[in-house]
């Protein structure tokens, strides 16, 4: 059958079983956006190719699915770059899908050309530059294969204009063939062994959990794991949801602005097993300090994580759910621990708590989205103080319920992100709770929600600052605050131009009416909460410092 | 410490470039890269000599291992093998230096493999100590232009670092 390489492109997509595509058209990607006027496969029409890629990311962490973007050649593609490294550092499955200039006009700087698989060589898991239609059904399958196996990350795939104009037999692709991708899933017997010795001669253990848990969906094997073992459970921003918030066993997030028992915890533990995270410096902090009393086993599914960070005295390769629940039926119940003993008196002495004030408390109004939602919304977040405050008060039940740009740090990824989870769950009550900077990044997607009638909540923690950087000026640059305070727009009628609904929030007692408001709506409302200026994110452990040294 | 890496890559556009990006983003040292296809042509070999110690070496694997195009990887440093580096030297060497200078390439077993009006061109083979010992050798006599091919290696024995036709290893 000849197809043209823009139909083989949409038949392929369609064998992948992708419901939606989050994109921009520009010109070489005329024969696409020809083929997908008639196609089943929805597009989302974003105002930017950023939006775009944070959107389909968004869409891949609400659902599990890998998410899908397209964008134009040159500028395009570019915008693409950010929201490509976001989901590169995150390990979120995403396929990316460029326009380029005719093979005949590449290398030459052509109008609307620029290298998009050289500029994404270092953030891609991989990438392709499509020289003929014939190859592109077996590139497409191999792209959503590796994007979503092993370590899910993002595949870029480059389309030349003659490639998706020309015409080609369509034959469906046979089974992937990768010689150099082989995902290790199943851990090693030795290992686990190991692993099952180690625990039963520990007398304080701590789990350290990351978003591999979610990503391997390994949620209740890891609550069976710490209830057998009465093993509290700290998780990383990543790992949010992927471990009850409200369970005994849970410590909350650990790390820089993690609590202080999970920190203490972390310090004083004989035994630390890490699920599916990498240790970053966020989490760590000084590495000379860094559970400098525990056996440490590391279960993981990239084995170049285990031991790039820290000295790893336990390495188990292999996917965490697949590991964990071998390790389960290795194990014998703990009955009753000194240890959790301890860790109750730690939780009472230190619980995460903030003053009264004059102001509006951002931590209150994230423990009233909380309420008046019942925890069950999935929160999406951009970066920054507010990301810290959600991370802390809101107490994630679910995997999945925490959509944030952990690695990266990516300020205006919140509300695209929202808005793609909302539409791969359009069910659920979704919120984005963002920064007065960070909204401004991608604000003009607001369209995009109020275009596709989008229920998505958008709550503004307005402190007319960079907060988290204001925060540090005011910590370590004795209150200079350079370029941080900011000169905002009026955010309600920002919200009312866009035909969302805006709501200004200024003292206590409007806080849970507004939010009510906001989750009855069938449309987007925007709700500009007005707080306390200079409040600071506490506990901190100052960066690089150890930490059991934590200020606030 | 130096380590020799015998990397089977897939021949695919763009491979090279993702392993010297990975090399330099990661901030490892390549001390030599040669590449070339083998004897199946939809894959080629690395030889990568690279600098570190045991731990950096690890993940200068494990990194190379998470490219898709990269097959397989083997660290032959410890077990015996055979390296051979070539080079073309071309040097100075008029009517009074000539006889000293095709002696120089008699010792090394060398070639001269082009004569020039006030030049001669040397063609060695060898492994990394002799192609230094022949370059220091013909300094004095002033070389216009070297190129090293950087080294290429192979262990010894039945032992091999290859992958059969169904792209699985062989042992």
């Amino acid at each position: 059958m000849q197809l043209s390489g823009a139909e083989i492109l949409v038949k392929s997509l369609e064998a992948e079983g992708v419901e939606v595509i989050f994109g921009y058209p520009g010109g070489v990607l005329l024969p696409i956006y020809d083929v997908l006027y008639d196609s089943g496969i929805r597009h989302i029409l974003t105002r930017h190719e950023q939006g775009a890629a944070h959107a389909a990311d968004g869409y891949a962490r609400a659902t599990g699915r890998a998410g899908v973007c397209l964008a134009t050649s040159g500028p395009g593609a570019t915008n693409l770059v950010t929201g490509i490294a976001n989901a590169y550092m995150d390990s979120v499955p995403l396929v990316a899908l460029t326009g380029q200039v005719p093979s005949s006009l590449l290398g030459r700087d052509s109008f609307q050309e620029a290298d998009i698989t050289g500029i994404t060589l270092p953030i891609t898991k991989h990438s392709y530059l499509v020289g003929d239609p014939a190859e592109l059904a077996r590139i497409v399958k191999e792209a959503f294969y590796i994007a979503t196996t092993g370590r899910p990350g993002p595949v870029l795939i480059d389309l030349p204009r003659d490639v998706s104009g020309a015409k080609a037999d369509y034959k469906e692709p046979s089974e992937v063939n990768l010689p150099g991708y082989r995902p290790v899933l199943d851990g090693d017997e030795r290992q686990i062994g190991e692993t099952t010795r180690a625990i039963a001669q520990s007398h304080r253990p701590v789990i350290y959990a990351g978003g591999g848990v979610i990503t391997a969906g390994a949620h209740e094997e890891l609550r069976q794991l710490a209830e057998l073992l009465l093993a509290p459970v700290a998780t990383t921003l990543m790992g949010l949801g992927g471990f009850p918030g409200n369970h005994p066993l849970s410590l909350g997030m650990l790390g820089m602005h993690g609590t202080k028992y999970a920190n203490y915890a972390v310090c004083e533990c004989d035994l630390l097993i890490a699920v599916g995270a990498r240790f970053d410096d966020r989490v760590t902090g000084d590495l000379g300090c860094f559970a400098p009393m525990a056996k440490i086993i590391h279960i993981d599914i990239d084995p170049a994580e285990i031991g790039k960070n820290v000295r790893v005295d336990i390495p188990v390769r292999g996917d965490v759910k697949r590991v964990l629940t071998r390790l389960i039926a290795c194990l014998e119940p703990v009955i009753a621990s000194a240890w959790q003993e301890k860790i109750d008196n730690w939780k009472k002495e230190y619980p995460l708590a903030y003053g009264e004030g004059n102001g509006l408390k951002p931590q209150f109004i994230i423990e009233e989205i909380y309420r008046l939602t019942g925890g069950e919304a999935i929160i999406a977040t951009d970066v920054g103080q507010h990301q810290m405050w959600a991370a802390q008060y809101y107490r994630f039940e679910k995997p999945r319920t925490f959509i944030s740009s952990g690695g990266l740090g990516a300020m205006g990824y919140g509300m695209p992100a929202a808005i793609g989870a909302q539409i791969g769950c359009p069910d659920a009550l979704v919120f984005d709770i963002a920064g007065d900077g960070s909204i401004q990044m991608n604000i003009q997607e607001l369209t995009t929600a109020v275009n596709y009638g989008l229920p998505i909540n958008v709550a503004i923690l307005n402190n007319g600052f960079l907060g988290m950087v204001r925060q540090w000026q005011e910590l370590f640059y004795n209150r200079r605050y350079s370029q941080t305070e900011l000169k905002n727009p009026d955010f309600v009628k920002l919200a009312e131009a866009y035909g969302a609904e805006g709501i200004r929030v200024t003292e206590k007692a409007e806080v849970a009416p507004a939010i009510e408001r906001a989750i009855k709506s069938d449309k987007p409302v925007l709700i500009d909460f007005v707080v306390e200026r200079e409040e600071n994110v506490f506990p901190m452990v100052p960066p690089g410092g150890s930490l059991n040294k934590m200020l606030g | 410490m130096l380590h020799t890496l015998a990397v089977l890559v897939e021949n695919n556009p763009g491979v090279l470039a993702r392993v010297a990006g990975l090399f330099s983003r990661r901030g490892f040292n390549i001390d030599s890269l040669a590449v070339g296809r083998t004897d199946n042509s939809a894959i080629s070999r690395m030889t990568i000599v690279v600098e570190g110690d045991d731990l950096i070496l690890e993940q200068v694997t494990k990194q190379l291992h998470k490219l898709i195009d990269v097959i397989k990887i083997s660290d032959i440093t410890k077990d015996e093998y055979v390296d051979r580096e070539l080079v073309l030297i071309k040097v100075n060497a008029d009517a009074a230096t000539r006889g000293e200078i095709m002696q120089i390439v008699d010792i090394f077993r060398a070639h001269i493999v082009d004569i020039g009006h006030k030049t001669l061109t040397i063609e060695a083979t060898g492994d990394e100590g002799k192609i230094n010992a022949i370059e220091q050798a013909l300094r004095p006599f002033g070389i216009r232009e070297l190129a090293r091919t950087g080294k290429i290696a192979m262990l010894r024995g039945f032992k091999a670092s290859s992958v059969n036709n169904n792209g699985k290893e062989d042992v």
